[in-house]
């Protein structure tokens, strides 16, 4: 049966029509959720996209957390399903405590927006089994408030369970601690990253095609599962 | 009515990048010597009276969304009466100006 990927879209999403792309050319379903809903339509994995959800207003990912769709997520991500938040979608994950830590402005004070390098840190994620530890891939970054910060213990054990599962490679382009680029929880469901895989699927808008295998690996996940 | 302030700063070991480039904005019109780290204040107008019990609902409303916790601090304390009693002719400490918005019932006003 095909895997059935959901993107949920908050008022101020923007890539989530680039995020369905993505799954659709993974060879999944890809199906759109909307944040007011109090269902996700029975999906087996979840994609927070980027953008700026409701402005961006009061903290990045603050008021999209008390959305109604995420109470589901919350739940689903605590029963084990996948869950990817990309950018914005990972400042929604650390503010709904799903994921430790926070992201905050960026160091260079600027909006930063490359094809930035990148290396794999832990392919034991459900979002970067088809990836290989040292492996450096290429992925979009684009953001302004992509800083991770942690206290020195959530750092010392993210590093020691093996959870960085990207780190920037080339300068750190944002200030984030240790370089971090994305972190996934302690049973590997759920990963949040600030770079941008679905805009690297498609020769035609990106610099590589190294998005793909993060598409591709939920799947394999999803399929040993089931 | 009463009014409760919250104000929510950035834990002093964290980055405060605003706070940083408004430093630099104010070294650079010559007001040297100084450092600036920027937080949030919000005015929250409160039907009646401030109980305890409205106290403590807001002091939760602060921990769990006006502020994160885990990058910012906050604190809450509440503004002695505010409606009605505002002197314009009254000075303001150390030359501020006058906060506006003191006569107006936000509790009540039409929502867009």
């Amino acid at each position: 049966m095909t895997a059935r990927v959901g993107v949920v879209t908050f008022p101020g999403s923007l890539d989530d029509s680039d995020a369905l792309r993505a799954i659709r050319l993974s060879g999944a379903e890809a199906l759109p959720l909307w944040h007011g809903s109090d269902s996700l339509d029975g999906v087996d994995a979840v994609v927070l996209p980027g953008g700026f959800s409701y402005g961006d207003y009061l903290r990045c990912g603050a008021i999209a957390r008390f959305a109604p769709v995420m109470d589901e997520v919350v739940r689903a991500a605590g029963a084990g399903m996948p869950v990817l938040g990309i950018c914005n979608g990972f400042q929604i994950l650390c503010e709904a405590h799903l994921l430790p830590g926070a992201l905050i402005r960026n160091d260079v004070r600027t909006f930063v927006c490359r094809d930035q390098g990148l290396r794999v840190e832990s392919d034991r994620t459900a979002w970067s089994s088809r990836l290989d530890v040292g492996q450096e891939i290429t992925i979009v970054l684009k953001n302004g408030e992509g800083g991770f910060v942690a206290d020195a213990d959530t750092l010392e054990r993210l590093e020691g369970e093996g959870r960085v599962v990207f780190r920037y490679t080339g300068g750190n382009p944002n200030g984030s601690m240790n370089d971090i680029a994305g972190i996934a929880n302690e049973r590997g469901n759920v990963v949040g990253m600030m770079p941008h895989p679905e805009h690297n699927v498609d020769a035609l808008t990106g610099p590589s095609l190294d998005g793909r295998p993060i598409f591709a690996s939920v799947l394999d996940f999803l399929a040993t599962r089931v | 009515m009463a009014r409760v302030v919250v104000d929510v700063m950035p834990k002093p070991e964290i980055l405060d990048p605003q706070g940083k480039a408004v430093t630099g904005a104010l070294g650079r019109l010559g007001f040297s010597g100084i450092a600036v780290r920027q937080g949030k204040r919000f005015e929250i107008e409160v039907d009646g009276e401030v109980t305890p019990e409205r106290l403590a609902d807001i002091d939760r409303a602060a921990s769990t969304l006006l502020a994160n916790t885990v990058i910012e601090t906050y604190d809450v304390r509440v503004e002695t009466d505010v409606a009605g009693t505002v002197d314009a002719d009254a000075p303001t400490a150390l030359g501020g100006t006058d906060h506006p918005g003191h006569t107006i019932d936000h509790l009540n006003e039409e929502t867009v």
